[in-house]
């Protein structure tokens, strides 16, 4: 418990309840219109994306182009266990999640002994496979799209599960499974050679990165009312994709603001479908020229607040004191 | 019999769409062979390709062969210019950074068009009238289009394979694919040698978008996904890297696809290119013509 | 009981032999030394012992257990450990993390504690961290633990990979080429160092080293790799006055300590 109590791990806290408070309080009064919550909904459902994408693609090195995929199967099971069965959204959620993580290991167990952009290749197969297969299936309302889904998506719960999501993968990232789970996207030959089961870490980062990427689609389809399996392609697998290259591949902060960001030049974006394509687009290829390790690199924003993350025991103490 | 009929008139229908995913195939499969890049934005080219023919066509007012030539030349232009600005200063980074601006030039080119054109699709002018010609007894019928397009592709491989293997250049890019270090020390411009790798390999989508608009008359800026997906899975299916193995690779997907709509579900002929895709990686990732490599430690 | 018997193992590669007929066998707690030249197929051995590639033919028995077809990962968690002729650390990575990852393996708790950070979690963490700083220590690079290892200088980041190979607390190390690279007195203090290694860690070693004064200095006993053959081995002495191995030698030139 002392451990938990450190001093930054307060401040972090009070700033988070602080922003949640304000924005409730915001929200409750009106002065947040429906058209900015939408998008606060969005923006929370993109850190968790992202976060989670970066999981597999920044920190565990395995570039995949099927995140969307996972996101519909997370949207499309909750929807189904609130409409199909009146499940509650809590376990619909979880369901739709762990659902999404089944699948992250039955296909990521025979993909993910490809490489670089082989496994680009098979994970945006992938993706397409599991639209065309929703597109197909009766019980969910195939090309039509599954309809009547209760909205029950909030501020509250976008805002909790943001948090949860960030600090479940930091919490991993920072342990010695994730240190494991870098070490394969560093050298996958010393890895191995170093005792670490490269195949068990791959799968156990997209597995990891599934479960969250299937809570962001729960999310989003109690959000929307209905779902479409056109809306989980290839073009939404590459806006998350975005945010994480923008952020920095192998920054969890990076990808948190990212999210955030983009979510707030699609508002001005709205209208103008084609030039916010045309602007991501331009910001893979302007980045990738002169910075390819994103606006944060590997690095996480905020040093001295974020410190914890690699020495918590030296400093995290010290503040204690 | 009738069932074999079915059968003969669907293999023709998929020899024309397999001919047009084995143009696009041998680009991507060229491109790869010599920079070790997905080239996404590839399907996009075969787009342009589509669309320069529509205008030029209908503004410039030329026949099938004008329209060809504009397009495959704008396309070898854009290639070349997209290689220079984009993927050039790349040649050094990971071959994730390369993919990912793959990707975006992919994007760029889809939503500038969807941007300046419109997203809808647009017919693509009549260059051709119909002739259809019957074969055993008028069981099966092969339209004056689908000999078009078999013809052109036939030709324009055995041009490619001509380029590859007997001109100077061809015999650079195959050094270049080789070992670039060594070809640089033999004294092979390799700059030089990749533009013309992505100048062949573009006029040919380019080509490949023009059949594609007279033989299906709708053209429109996002048509070069799908078709390039596709084509990229013939080019791994026949041995990326290998140009016998696309233009086969290319035949078969088409062909397979066409069976699925025939026989199976339409809706599903974009998830069986994605099947067999993955079924391949894992089970031979190399392709029917590859060779392996491994790693050296 | 020998700690390692390899017997009768060749490695071919699509028709060419790398390796043919290999036998070998190290006592526990034995320094031995790989020698040949260029393209013998030292590598190769050290290759086939730690499972990066596997056997064509024969079989290899370690601690009792026979390792052919295992992982890499499962052969080291046995209790294989190597480095690299050419230096594979996880160079983005800082100092410390290159040794705790090699740690992993003994990690005592389990994944959900990770995450929820709850059991053993910081206990754990923090014994892992004291042990790879300790292990450091021997190496002399506790002082730099925070840096990226690819910004060590080269000497530090080879010792820097034995730290990390003994990190996960192997019976028995494989070192490939030690002292590439290092000029005559880092060499002679890692000869000191490699000995004060194995009976500290109660290893058994096996190197690899075109460096002729820190095999005769160092080894007990040296097998001679050529063509993928061995052509003699023996102690030191025994080696350096072979016939075989002076015509193998020709040509090069070799300097004893």
């Amino acid at each position: 418990m002392k451990r938990l109590l450190t001093r930054q791990n307060m401040i972090i806290a009070a700033v988070l309840l602080a922003v949640y408070l304000i924005v409730q309080t915001l929200l409750s009064v009106g002065i947040i219109s429906a058209f900015y919550e939408t998008n606060l909904v969005l923006g929370g459902i993109g850190v968790i994306m992202a976060v989670s994408l970066n999981l597999i693609t920044g920190f565990a090195g395995q570039f995949t182009l099927g995140h969307a995929g996972f996101m519909a199967i997370g949207a499309y099971f909750s929807a189904v266990m609130t409409v199909k069965w009146g499940m509650p959204f809590v376990l619909a959620l979880l369901g739709g999640s762990c659902l999404a993580a089944v699948m992250g290991f039955l296909i990521g167990l025979p993909t993910l002994r490809l490489k670089g952009d082989y496994l680009a290749i098979a994970t945006l197969g992938m993706g397409e496979v599991i639209r065309v297969v929703l597109l197909n299936t009766k019980y969910v309302g195939g090309a039509a799209g599954l309809f009547g889904i209760p909205r029950l998506t909030n501020w509250t719960w976008i805002f909790v599960s943001a948090v949860v999501t960030v600090l479940c993968i930091r919490n991993l990232l920072w342990s010695s499974y994730g240190r494991a789970c870098i070490s394969v996207r560093e050298d996958e030959v010393a890895a191995e050679i170093m005792g670490v089961d490269i195949t068990r870490y791959k799968v156990l980062a997209f597995v990891v990165g599934a479960f969250f990427a299937g809570l962001g689609g729960g999310l989003y389809a109690h959000y929307y009312y209905f779902l479409q399996p056109g809306g989980f392609g290839f073009m939404k697998s590459i806006e998350y994709l975005v945010m994480v290259v923008l952020g920095g591949m192998g920054s969890m902060t990076g990808s948190v603001m990212a999210a955030l960001a983009l979510t707030v030049i699609n508002i001005f974006l709205q209208s103008y479908a084609a030039i916010r394509m045309i602007l991501y687009a331009l910001l893979l290829i302007v980045i990738m020229i002169f910075r390819p390790e994103g606006l944060m690199g590997s690095k996480e924003f905020s040093s001295a607040m974020f410190s914890r993350f690699e020495r918590r025991g030296d400093r995290g103490s010290a503040g204690g004191q | 019999m009738e069932q074999f009929y079915v059968f003969l008139q669907q293999m023709v229908n998929g020899l024309s769409l397999g001919s047009i995913y084995a143009l696009i195939a041998l680009g991507y499969t060229m491109v790869y062979g010599i920079i070790k890049l997905i080239n996404f934005a590839h399907g996009d080219i075969y787009m342009v390709g589509a669309f320069v023919g529509y205008f030029a066509v209908n503004y410039l007012h030329l026949g099938f062969l004008g329209a060809l030539g504009v397009a495959m030349a704008v396309c070898v232009v854009l290639g070349i210019l997209i290689e220079r600005i984009a993927y050039k200063p790349l040649r050094n980074a990971t071959r994730i950074a390369a993919l990912i601006t793959a990707i975006g030039v992919s994007f760029l080119l889809e939503y500038t068009t969807v941007f300046a054109l419109g997203a809808q699709s647009r017919a693509f002018p009549e260059v051709l009238s119909n002739v259809r010609i019957g074969l055993f007894g008028n069981k099966v019928f092969v339209t004056n289009k689908e000999l078009l397009i078999y013809g052109v592709t036939l030709v324009l491989m055995i041009l490619l394979q001509f380029i590859v293997k007997k001109t100077k250049t061809g015999k650079a890019m195959r050094a270049v694919a080789f070992d670039r270090e060594a070809a640089m020390l033999m004294g092979v411009n390799i700059d030089n040698t990749i533009s013309a790798t992505f100048a062949l390999g573009s006029a040919l989508a380019g080509a490949a978008g023009v059949l594609v608009g007279i033989y299906y008359s709708a053209i429109s800026p996002l048509m070069g996904v799908n078709p390039g997906l596709k084509a990229f899975v013939a080019a791994v299916l026949g041995g990326i890297g290998s140009i016998p193995g696309a233009a086969l690779g290319g035949v078969v997907m088409g062909v397979i696809e066409t069976m699925v709509i025939a026989y199976g579900q339409s809706t599903y002929r974009d998830a069986v290119a994605f099947a067999i895709l993955i079924i391949i990686l894992i089970i031979k990732p190399s392709g029917i013509f590859g060779s392996n490599a491994r790693e050296k430690v | 009981m020998a700690l390692l018997e390899v017997n009768n193992v060749s490695k071919v590669f699509g028709g060419l032999s790398a390796v043919t007929n290999l036998k070998m066998k190290l006592g526990a707690g034995e320094l031995v030394g790989l020698i040949g030249p260029n393209g013998a197929g030292k590598t190769t051995v050290f290759n086939l012992l730690t499972g990066v590639y596997q056997t064509t033919a024969g079989d290899i028995v370690f601690d009792g257990k026979n390792i052919a077809g295992k992982k890499p990962s499962a052969i080291n968690q046995m209790g294989i450990a190597r480095t690299f002729q050419n230096i594979r650390l996880f160079s983005d990575l800082s100092v410390l993390d290159n040794v705790r990852i090699a740690y992993h393996s003994h990690v005592a708790y389990k994944l959900p504690s990770a995450i929820f950070r709850f059991g053993s979690f910081y206990a754990e963490e923090e014994k892992m961290k004291a042990r790879a700083i300790e292990l450091l220590k021997i190496f002399h690079l506790d002082g730099k633990k925070d840096e990226i290892a690819k910004n060590l200088p080269y000497g530090e980041q080879r010792r820097l990979e034995i730290a990390r190979a003994l990190a996960t607390e192997p019976k028995f190390l494989l070192l490939d080429e030690p002292a590439a690279g290092m000029n005559p007195q880092e060499t002679a203090e890692l000869m000191n160092l490699i000995r004060w290694i194995r009976d500290h860690f109660e290893l058994t070693i096996l190197l690899i080293e075109h460096d002729m004064s820190l095999v005769m200095g160092c080894c007990e006993r040296i097998y001679v790799l050529e063509y993928g053959r061995v052509i003699a081995h023996g102690d030191p002495e025994t080696v350096k006055h072979n016939p075989k191995v002076i015509e193998a030698y020709l040509g090069e030139e070799v300097t004893y300590a």
